[in-house]
């Protein structure tokens, strides 16, 4: 009975694989997949709920993907009540919108391209939320950013759509090193791969954290930066409203209901570690009561319907941050299953408030003027009016910390492009990479720096390739480039063995690889390859957009080539304290899914431009 | 190139840009209307090529999409012959034959908007529109909210520059990101256009007018709603006074503001910062092209007249049969709409015995209405008529309306939002799980059914002249009322042979998360169901002192005949009717139980005629269980095609009812009833013309128009649209507002103009069309086709410039022995076929 929870996660995959291959000209395949699929699902659902009702919590040690003597890389599953709740909930509205989405996207150009996606989303949360360690749970968290980025960017032919999926994908991007963080950690507090099954035994974490107070709260602030990544909690609630760019459906579901609670199940799943830790509880309760009173005001001067959602949904899930802080658990899940509720029901029957509002107004409507007073009251109420409407800033905290600082960096770094320092750098890299391989010993006081220049390289290659305009070719390869320092400097930094090297780099090469052959394969159809513009090949090369979003995907780390392991590899061989190092590592990859997805997207979404009737 | 206007003219540009910008009201007055309105005042093709010239709108097919339908018969070869010779001649049918098929041509697509602010791009990298559009549209967006947010916008007293500029006057935080535009908006004299403009572009004046240009049509959707309500300031309940002048004015401080934030306050000017070559003006027009256009026209005439064809062919070849008997067994008076059209067919096959009419839907009572607590009115006639009467709602024992909590906005506070969410949000899943399985009128829908009901009362009947609300006179005299019956009874000529009962059926619509609901019903009643009309027709014409005075115009109804008022509803194909309210006798009340099961019956016909075209119901089941179907989908929350509206319109026939009576239409026509024979001059002619040619030449123009290009005309796909300020929709949180009609409505359109065929002599109808501007614009301008059947003769003719040329049907009619079969097998929609 136990192995339903594997089952449970391996539907929607079977969904995905047999989707991708099923056709795209008629609706009836795929529509009639999701359903058998989503159906299958909640009926295994409650089985497995019922069977956890008797036995009590489950944990199960599936599958070991890597072993050493020091690590060790295993996937776990966990079952208790927060799953139940989750896995009930997402299983029950995933079913239904579904069944809505068979209809309503009837004739919608992508109805393959909705379903497949849904299947990557669904297959994301069923891991978070089965998920026992954080090493699986990372996996799910990652899709679920990809499909998330692949649902906003529906509308692939369309500038906003396009641009806010971006967006989104870069702040989420922020929350996934959290968790990275969090791994990283969390090997050095407890020397394994640690199960949320064993973080429930109060004994062993209490032994723990007494010994590595610092270390501790550490890793409670990463996972509380995950989570409120997640669950747009301040100062990262602006990207909740952007992403209601797909059908309503897919926004209702993803980021009205699931996705968007993803960072409270986090918060509720890690809570036996942080339960002793008060600093944590009262920041996690304060910043949830913040968020709660801010997303507040912004939910109630949006003149548009899904803003308005958006926000008050947010707002709402900071409530829920402060009743997990409380230790109230159990109405953090009862609110959190009335939120998603709530939401996707209003999201999905979001145009027939026009209809409503318009006629409560008709019969409502009281004309007054609406008169300024030359008050300090009014002023006050004034600002608070207008910091509303300009979403406290939010959004443009994010530009302000994101995007310009990578811009800037990118300009600094522009003489990277330059093919003479370019080779000279790749020069350096080959004899590094010779006298590491021999074992060749100079300065052992230069030689301690060493990784931080590496990985300094590493960072500077990154954000070239950000800002690169023109030459395609040079920013994918710079990418690439990017990942060798990176190799480089950790094997610098202590014994990164061969293996590990291969097992990171395999996975980086391949995909460089695919890509590059996609890119040729582009070129020699006369295709053109700047940076400029947007380009919308998706419409007319649907494989290479395909498989170059694949070899995307790979080269950001995602859990689809060795790569994946090889990202959590290196964390490793960094020591807790080495703050700089950590520094530099954990922004390359923020910044690499960044610059690969922006190659992908400038490349493969946008309008396609007939040239010739 | 002209140099005389080397000086900027501000008020003269503001008048042209009001002129382009999109004319659409708010989405609860949602009514059809010719896309390019403001290029009628030019010959169709001109308008087409002009306009996509300078806004870049696609206002064709491409030629790829037209040779397509030629390789799939979509468009007849020999129709196609007819129209290369008849444009370029005998001699050249060769080579332009030759062009129109295979010769590959170069879309034009410099447009001439957008073509100076976009250098901003190349002169500083920088990309404006993303540094002033969303706040621009947030702004604008919270300004003219109409009951979204919970939090309004604090004030609306002094317009909508002096608003925001008193709003930020009293407030420690900005709307703007730097000092100077910020300082700009708060000075004594806020700064001109051209102040701002010699600003952002510089000294040269000659380039302001395009910058403006430039700017406005870069967001078509708000500079049009600003525009639109800047005219119509009543177009709102929660009135938002503003002019395009504060959004430009606006924008262009805002403008500033984004350039100040990215390059500090020194930047220069953009003509002084670049070279700007020389611009051509905006209205001046290449001759480029000019073959390009050409092809495109011949495709197009090719592509209308490969159906326009048939029809005529098909009204040549069409008998007209002997009416069995003179004995009516009922009448009933439709709207003219096309949705009518099988219908109408319908009753009069199962009952062969009735009669219907076609009227514009209002039947001839142009009022504004004021339900029982309301707080406005409700225009129920076609928009340009401004009516002076008012009927109010008095008596209703309704319940009018339910709170929906899930609708309200309370649960978008922080902890009243709490509660309900830990209450009803929890239900909201049960709610959504009975919706989605056993839909129902209940929810939020909008039914026509609801417009009225049989215990609701109206003040119809004037008694005293000085009854007055707001100058509109409440209720109509009985003088009054007969002229109206009058009216409306010779406009079809109906003045004889009154059957016991006579049915005046109004139509509209039902849907359920549909911000365009209001484009469903009917467009003679200014986007409302046409229920309350023909009530208020029934009334006066049951009247009985309304039947005195008509005797003395010679109209004589008989006192065993009685006007029943009913609603059809489009989408559910389901009729109410209205018989409480008419005191039937005994005897009509026996008919009249009998009449309601033919229409019932016939209702389950044409559920399975407009179930063909949506391809996701089986129409080999049986009548019934096809209607079950339709109503159920009527109400679907996740059905985004509840009905397809006036996809495929494409004809008007102004004739009697025998002229078409057998002929299979394909739900494309409007028919609007017309007796040439008690109307000889042309008199009443000219009040069906005058009525009609508006309301469904706009129709049929916006399903052009949003069908050719969806994207930019059009609101593109439906399902993912966001409701902004209850007046419009956009993608987004951060989009502009998308005017038209979404995919769903077009998708099955074909884009031809309408043809209007009138059944009377060639020279009435010239005189009639010649009597006022307006028609003379539509017809000479060739905005509609126009055809003429001539009784007499037997003969038809064709309007082509100027006056009428006899035609010659080219295709042969085919016929239709059953058409159930026909139904279940084709999905052709080119030919018009008999029934036999």
């Amino acid at each position: 009975m136990i192995y339903l929870i594997p089952i449970l996660v391996v539907l929607p995959l079977i969904g995905l694989i047999f989707g991708l291959f099923t056709s795209s000209k008629t609706e009836k395949q795929i529509g009639l997949l999701a359903l058998i699929i989503t159906s299958l699902h909640i009926i295994l659902t409650p089985i497995t709920i019922v069977y956890w009702f008797f036995v009590g919590n489950m944990n199960l040690k599936e599958i070991i993907l890597y072993k050493s003597i020091e690590y060790e890389f295993f996937i776990d599953f966990y079952f208790d009540h927060v799953t139940a709740v989750y896995l009930w909930t997402g299983s029950l509205l995933t079913f239904m919108v579904t069944i809505y989405s068979k209809y309503y996207l009837h004739l919608e150009k992508g109805y393959k391209r909705f379903f497949n996606s849904m299947f990557l989303f669904f297959l994301g949360y069923n891991i978070v939320v089965l998920s026992g360690n954080f090493e699986t749970m990372f996996i799910g968290w990652e899709i679920l950013g990809i499909s998330s980025f692949l649902l906003i960017a529906f509308y692939r032919d369309r500038y906003l759509p396009i641009k806010n999926a971006m967006k989104v994908f870069s702040i989420y991007r922020i929350g996934d090193v959290g968790l990275i963080l969090t791994m990283w950690l969390s090997h050095h507090l407890w020397h394994e791969n640690i199960t949320f099954a064993k973080m429930t035994n109060e004994d062993i974490v209490i032994g723990h954290l007494t010994s590595h107070s610092i270390l501790g709260t550490s890793i409670s602030i990463f996972i509380l930066l995950a989570a409120i990544v997640k669950s747009a909690q301040l100062p990262f609630s602006s990207w909740l409203a952007r992403a209601m760019e797909g059908p309503s459906p897919s926004s209702a579901i993803f980021y009205g209901s699931l996705s968007v609670h993803m960072g409270a199940f986090l918060l509720m799943r890690t809570f036996p570690f942080w339960e002793n830790q008060l600093v944590v509880r009262i920041i996690v309760g304060v910043l949830g009561l913040t968020t709660a009173f801010i997303s507040n005001y912004i939910a109630r001067v949006q003149p548009s319907i899904k803003g308005q959602i958006a926000y008050s949904s947010s707002s709402q899930i900071g409530l829920m941050f402060l009743e997990i802080a409380l230790g109230l658990e159990y109405l953090a899940l009862f609110h959190f299953m009335g939120n998603a509720f709530l939401r996707t029901y209003q999201l999905l029957i979001a145009p027939s408030t026009v209809a409503y509002l318009i006629k409560e107004q008709f019969y409502t409507y009281n004309e007054e003027i609406k008169h300024q007073e030359n008050s300090l009251y009014q002023k006050i109420k004034n600002s608070f009016y207008v910091l509303s409407i300009k979403e406290w800033y939010l959004d443009y905290f994010m530009y302000r910390f994101l995007w310009l600082p990578l811009k800037w960096a990118g300009k600094t770094f522009h003489f990277i492009g330059n093919p003479f320092i370019l080779s000279i750098l790749l020069a350096i890299y080959i004899i590094s990479r010779i006298l590491l391989h021999n074992k060749i010993s100079f300065l052992p006081a230069v030689e301690q720096q060493l990784p931080i220049v590496y990985s300094l390289f590493g960072l500077m290659f990154i954000v070239r390739s950000f800002s690169e305009r023109y030459n395609v070719f040079l920013a994918f390869g710079l990418i690439v480039m990017s990942h060798l320092w990176i190799d480089l400097s950790v094997s610098f930094n202590q014994y990164f063995t061969l293996d590990h090297t291969l097992i990171y780099l395999s996975g980086i090469l391949v995909s460089g690889l695919v890509g590059f052959i996609c890119l040729f394969n582009l070129k020699n159809k006369n295709e053109k390859l700047d940076l400029t513009n947007f380009h919308g090949y998706a419409e007319n090369h649907k494989k290479t957009n395909f498989i170059f979003l694949l070899a995307t995907l790979g080269l950001a780390g995602f859990p689809i080539t060795t790569a994946f392991l090889g990202k959590d590899l290196i964390f490793t061989h960094i020591q807790s304290e080495q703050i700089l190092i950590t520094f530099i590592t954990s922004v390359c990859f923020v910044v690499d899914g960044i610059a690969t997805l922006r190659i992908y997207t400038r490349l493969f979404l946008g309008e396609y431009k007939k040239e010739l009737v | 190139m002209s140099s005389s206007k080397s000086t900027f003219d501000e008020d003269e540009v503001l008048h042209e840009l009001k002129h382009y910008l999109p004319a659409q009201m708010p989405l609860k007055d949602f009514v059809h209307h010719n896309t390019l309105h403001s290029f009628q005042d030019k010959p169709f093709y001109t308008a087409l090529q002009q306009a996509s010239e300078i806004f870049g709108y696609n206002t064709t097919l491409s030629i790829e999409e037209y040779r397509d339908m030629y390789l799939h018969e979509h468009i007849e070869k020999s129709i196609l012959d007819k129209i290369i010779i008849d444009e370029k001649g005998e001699e050249n049918f060769h080579i332009w034959k030759e062009k129109v098929l295979n010769q590959s041509y170069q879309k034009p697509n410099e447009t001439k908007v957008g073509r100076l602010r976009n250098k901003w791009k190349d002169a500083y990298q920088i990309d404006l529109n993303a540094g002033t559009r969303p706040s621009l549209f947030r702004i604008l967006n919270a300004y003219f909210d109409q009951g979204i947010s919970i939090w309004q916008f604090p004030t609306d007293e002094y317009g909508l520059l002096g608003s925001i500029k008193a709003v930020e006057k009293n407030s420690f935080v900005s709307f703007f990101k730097t000092n100077r535009a910020k300082k700009m908006l708060l000075s004594e004299k806020i700064p001109t256009i051209t102040e701002l403009l010699k600003i952002l572009v510089g000294n040269d004046q000659t380039l302001y007018k395009q910058y403006l240009y430039d700017q406005q049509f870069m967001h078509t959707g708000w500079s049009g709603m600003v525009s639109t309500l800047e005219q119509n300031p009543h177009g709102l309940l929660d009135k938002k006074p503003a002019t395009l002048k504060d959004l430009i004015i606006l924008e262009l401080l805002l403008e500033i503001d984004a350039l100040d934030a990215e390059l500090g306050k020194n930047w220069l000017p953009l003509s002084e910062k670049i070279n700007i070559p020389t611009l051509s003006d905006i209205h001046d027009f290449s001759t480029d092209n000019q073959e390009y256009y050409q092809i495109i026209k011949i495709w197009q005439d090719a592509f209308e007249w490969s159906y326009y064809d048939g029809v005529l062919g098909g009204l040549k070849a069409h008998k007209e049969k002997e009416a069995k008997s003179k004995e009516k067994s009922f009448q009933a008076l439709f709207c003219i709409d096309d949705r009518e059209c099988s219908m109408r067919r319908y009753l009069e096959t199962v009952d062969e015995n009735c009669e219907t009419f076609g009227v514009p839907g209002f039947f001839g009572v142009p009022f504004w209405y004021k339900p029982l607590g309301g707080k406005s009115y409700i225009k129920l006639c076609p928009v340009p008529i401004n009516p002076k009467h008012l009927i109010c709602e008095i008596d209703d024992h309704r319940e009018r309306r339910k709170k929906d909590v899930y609708l309200s906005q309370h649960t978008h506070r922080l902890f009243r939002g709490w509660v309900i969410v830990n209450t009803f949000g929890f239900l909201s899943i049960f709610k959504l799980f009975w919706n989605m399985f056993r839909p129902s009128l209940k929810l939020a829908t909008v039914s026509s059914l609801k417009h009225t009901s049989q215990v609701s009362h109206y003040t119809i009947e004037n008694k005293n002249i000085s009854d007055q609300e707001n100058g509109y006179q409440i209720g109509f005299t009985i003088d009054e009322m007969a002229v109206l019956v009058e009216n409306l009874l010779r406009n079809i000529g109906f003045i004889e042979n009154f059957a016991k009962l006579v049915y005046i059926v109004g139509h509209g619509a039902t849907s359920v998360n549909n911000p365009h609901y209001a484009a469903y019903d009917c467009g003679a009643c200014s986007g409302r169901p046409g229920s309350i009309n023909a009530r208020v027709f029934c009334y006066m014409a049951n009247h009985s002192k309304v039947r005195e005075k008509l005797l003395e115009k010679n109209i004589i109804i008989p006192d065993t005949t009685q006007f029943i008022p009913a609603i059809h509803d489009t989408t559910r194909d389901e009729f109410q009717f209205y018989d409480d309210v008419v005191e039937l006798s005994e005897e009509n009340k026996k008919l009249h139980h009998h009449n309601k099961k033919i229409f019932m019956q016939s209702s389950d016909k044409n559920s399975k005629e407009r179930a063909c075209y949506f391809d996701t119901i089986d129409v080999k089941q049986k009548e019934k269980n096809i209607h079950k179907i339709l109503k159920k989908r009527s109400v679907s929350l996740f059905e985004p095609r509840p009905e397809l509206n006036h996809a495929n319109d494409a004809l008007c026939i102004v004739a009697r009812r025998q002229l078409s009576k057998d002929l299979f239409l394909n739900r494309r026509s409007f028919l609007n009833s017309y007796n040439y024979s008690t109307d000889l001059d042309g008199i009443y002619l000219f009040n069906v013309l005058s009525a009609a040619i508006p309301v469904i030449g706009g129709i049929n123009l916006e399903y052009y128009f949003s069908k050719v290009d969806n994207h930019k005309l059009g609101v593109g796909t439906k399902l993912s649209l966001n409701v902004m300020g209850l007046i419009g929709v956009a993608n987004g949180i951060d989009g502009d507002l998308k005017t038209g009609l979404p995919s769903q409505m077009v998708e099955l359109h074909d884009p031809v103009r309408l043809m209007l065929i009138i059944e009377h002599k060639p020279e009435v109808i010239l005189n009639t069309i010649n009597k006022s501007s307006v028609l003379h614009e539509w017809v000479y301008n060739q905005w509609i086709n126009l055809a003429c059947f001539n009784p007499y003769n037997k003969l038809i003719y064709v309007f082509k410039n100027g006056q009428f040329e006899e035609y010659q049907p080219i295709q042969t009619i085919q016929h239709i022995k059953n058409i159930d079969d026909f139904l279940e097998h084709s999905h052709d929609n080119t030919h018009t076929r008999i029934f036999d």
